[in-house]
């Protein structure tokens, strides 16, 4: 049994292919575990970021700069009263949230943080993901429908319609990326391990694979993601100046944050999909630039790094704290958290550990990326009107997405002539 | 149409049926809802996204403060004026003053004149970023309502060193105004003329290049030129349908003949072309204002006016250009100390009309954004 546990920790597949039940559990925990952090930590980012865009300073007051701000309006969330409306049907209204929430961290089972750190390699992985994260939009149209009111039932409708027609632009962006993995080897794969590694071989990521298709294709998918997650400036299902709070406006206290859970999970979801089709998954940058084992060392010294200047920072912060007494417990909390970050960054410089543990700062990093953006469309975008999203999904997208995929099949069908000619 | 018949025509079928069973969907837009700008109603039939029919309900924020007039002494009714269009309170003002003013027959001196023209524009400036910010993040952009609200800030400033208030602020009286300009307000206001134009340069770069912006208001609640007319349409919307009519030009008041500044007319009668007018209106209102501190001439702040105010008998209709639009004051006296009636043609009110024109064929979304180019504010369509 031990061995059994421990024997894993010698492997270099993830536990899903080495068949170890408990270190998949571990997984799944973990995974679950880190998202959540994930969207907590989200959470305060966007209301800074934004707050910062808006010459104001977003949550100051729950614990330093916030930082405790979206566990309070966590347990606010817990503890309010259970509402449901008395003409809501009462199974599909309890059940639409665990929907979305469940097919939001479903999708999660197939994402790569590393060679080994996922749940389990799929040799469908991308074709789950896809299907996976569609299926989102049942919850938000049983949502709507439930309800039994007005707001709620459009919102509900133009999600549908938005998630459905959106979904045929990114799919075929998706294809043209899987068609590049089949390039040198003949054969191609879904799984998405599989694609990063097929990145690897071929020493460059999807995005700048017969340029400019390949970025053409990434931006494509960005467009479809930001309108399959329901994000501004596509964010028409919970338009608030139109229909208050979309498919969610009868649902409050945990109910609600489960959507609100949901939608940053399948952010993150989305998000991970696009870098480890286009962006190299947890492959760190400039791998044919500044190659070599010196280079490999100092790569891989970075995550720790980034933890001690994030440490640095917030000792930073605490001095520069006005010592009287009501600041007293947010400097103490601040300087604690300094430390916990700290013990962190040290932790990772340690051989052993920053080895592995750096394909998943890589990846989690350029997720961040991603994160970011969203945050900053939200704030600069005004939003789109109903019939001119539907023309953006299928009068460009579309006709781009196929252009892209016909492209990238004519290009690798000459390059492979090619190579086979020259042998 | 009535209420009940609007519903009744919904379920005349059988009773039992629901909105779900109907090809059309009412939509009770309000009065409770974020982007109707206070506490309108307005009843959306729609057929999926598209609107059939559309009408408005207000009345939720009456306070019946016509018929308070009739209770108080004219110039005990002036802080009144304040709670109509609150976002522009001193123009309210001033359309009221000037109309007890030509009713009592008072020459309020020059000096005064300036003064109330300084207030009234930057008053205007300060109704215009909030109009930019609200319409603005009707249409889904949340960050430049913040900018608006800072830069206004330094206006507000001014109207509380002026007269200690920020939005209510009573800050002219019959017969002139109460207060003197306090040291440093020529400075303060200059301040503000230099410092505004780059902020406007800055929304301008944020909102009127974006497309999704573009595509949101350009040919969205079109209206013609003829219909305007017809619907007694004031201000920037007449504007904006390509009508040079402003009160300020057409019958100058409160010395508004000593000052240059132009007129900006749009062309389309588009929600884009509103926003144009709006936008150049503050530029032009930074002129004027530059005009009336640089040409603030000493002198008395009031004329002599009796303690207690008893106009003789008569009517007299006084109409000033507010932010909104044209602004009118019809009172009647039976030379009393106490107005007989107090009417007021406010221009929200008028404005409103159009909506049902403007939005009918249109998208749920474009609704939202036709009452945001209107300009509307509850209180003074309620009154």
């Amino acid at each position: 049994m031990i061995n059994f546990f421990l024997g894993y920790l010698h492997s270099n597949v993830t536990p899903g292919e080495a068949g170890n039940l408990i270190w998949v559990t571990i997984y799944v925990l973990l995974v679950f575990g880190g998202v959540s952090v994930g969207v907590i930590f989200m959470n305060w980012f966007e209301r800074k970021v934004m707050a910062r865009m808006q010459v104001r300073l977003g949550p100051m007051r729950v614990g330093p700069h916030g930082l405790l701000q979206p566990i309070a309006d966590a347990l606010k969330l817990i503890i309010k009263e259970d509402l449901m409306p008395t003409n809501a049907d009462k199974v599909v209204f309890w059940f639409a949230p665990v929907c979305v929430v469940m097919t939001a961290f479903c999708s999660f089972i197939v994402v790569p943080f590393g060679r080994t750190h996922a749940i389990t390699d799929m040799n469908i992985g991308v074709l789950f993901m896809l299907g996976v994260s569609s299926l989102g939009v049942l919850g938000v149209m049983m949502a709507g429908w439930a309800s039994n009111s007005h707001f709620p039932l459009m919102g509900s409708l133009r999600s549908g319609a938005q998630m459905v027609s959106y979904e045929v632009a990114m799919c075929m962006a998706v294809v043209s990326a899987v068609m590049m993995t089949s390039l040198g080897t003949g054969t191609g794969t879904l799984s998405m391990i599989g694609i990063v590694q097929a990145q690897m071989q071929q020493h460059t990521w999807f995005a700048f694979s017969f340029f400019p298709v390949g970025l053409i294709a990434l931006s494509v998918f960005t467009v479809s993601m930001v309108a399959e997650t329901n994000r501004a400036p596509f964010d028409l299902p919970e338009a608030e100046s139109e229909l208050v709070a979309g498919f969610m406006t009868e649902y409050s206290g945990f109910r609600w944050s489960l959507f609100f859970l949901a939608e940053y999970t399948s952010m993150m979801a989305v998000s991970s999909m696009a870098v480890t089709l286009w962006l190299g998954g947890w492959l760190r940058p400039f791998p044919n630039l500044l190659g070599g084992r010196n280079w490999d060392v100092a790569f891989s010294l970075v995550p720790g790094l980034t933890f001690l200047t994030l440490a640095a920072l917030c000792f930073f912060s605490y001095t520069g704290m006005p010592r009287i007494a009501s600041m007293r417990s947010a400097a103490i909390g601040l300087a604690v958290f300094g430390t916990v970050l700290g013990t962190v960054g040290i932790v990772m410089l340690l051989p052993g550990v920053r080895e592995r543990v750096q394909d998943i700062f890589w990846f989690i990093l350029k997720v961040s990326f991603f994160m970011y953006c969203y945050v900053w469309g939200r704030t600069t975008f005004p939003r789109y009107r109903f019939d001119q999203l539907m023309n953006i999904g299928w009068k460009v997208l579309l006709p781009v997405s196929i252009g892209v995929v016909v492209l990238t099949a004519l290009i690798g069908v000459r390059q492979e002539l090619l190579a086979l000619v020259w042998r | 149409m009535s209420d009940d018949q609007f519903y009744e025509s919904l379920d005349e079928v059988e009773p039992g049926r629901t909105f779900l069973d109907s090809n059309e969907l009412v939509l009770n837009m309000g009065p409770q809802h974020p982007s109707t700008h206070g506490v309108l109603r307005v009843i959306l039939k729609l057929d999926g996204e598209k609107v059939n029919g559309i009408e408005c309900v207000i009345g939720y924020l009456h306070r019946g403060i016509e018929k308070i007039a009739e209770n108080r002494t004219w110039a005990g009714f002036a802080p009144f004026v304040d709670r109509l269009d609150y976002t522009a309170a001193v123009s309210n003002n001033l359309g009221y003053c000037l109309a007890v003013e030509k009713l009592l027959g008072v020459e309020v001196p020059k000096r005064a004149q300036y003064l109330r023209v300084i207030l009234t524009e930057l008053c205007r400036l300060a109704s215009h970023q909030v109009w930019l910010g609200t319409h603005v993040l009707d249409i889904g952009a949340v960050t430049p309502l913040f900018y608006v609200f800072r830069d206004r800030e330094d206006i507000l400033n001014v109207f509380e060193k002026y007269c200690g208030a920020r939005l209510t602020t009573h800050a002219f009286r019959i017969g002139g105004c109460r207060w003197d300009a306090y040291a440093g307000f020529a400075q303060e206001v200059l301040h503000i003329c230099d410092d505004l134009p780059p902020k406007i340069d800055e929304y301008r770069d944020l909102i009127t290049g974006n497309r999704i912006w573009l595509q949101r208001t350009k040919n969205v609640g079109h209206i013609s030129a003829e219909d305007c007319i017809a619907y007694a349409i004031t201000g920037p919307v007449l504007r904006g349908s390509g009508i040079n009519w402003d009160v300020r030009k057409a019958q100058p008041y409160s010395s508004y003949e000593d000052f240059d500044f132009d007129i900006p007319i749009g062309t389309a009668g588009d929600t884009f072309d509103r926003y144009v007018v709006r936008i150049e209106e503050m530029r032009q209102s930074i002129r004027i204002i530059r005009q009336a501190v640089e040409g603030l001439a000493e002198g008395p702040i009031i004329a002599r006016v009796p303690k207690v105010l008893k106009p003789p008998a008569g009517e007299v209709y006084v109409s000033i250009e507010a932010p909104k639009g044209e602004l009118g004051y019809f009172l009647v006296s039976d030379g009393s100390a106490q107005p007989y009636r107090v009417r007021v043609r406010p221009p929200s009110f008028i404005n409103l009309q159009a909506l049902e024109k403007m939005a009918k064929g249109s998208l749920v979304a474009d609704v939202v954004a036709i009452i945001g180019t209107l300009d509307i504010v509850l209180g003074e369509v309620d009154r």
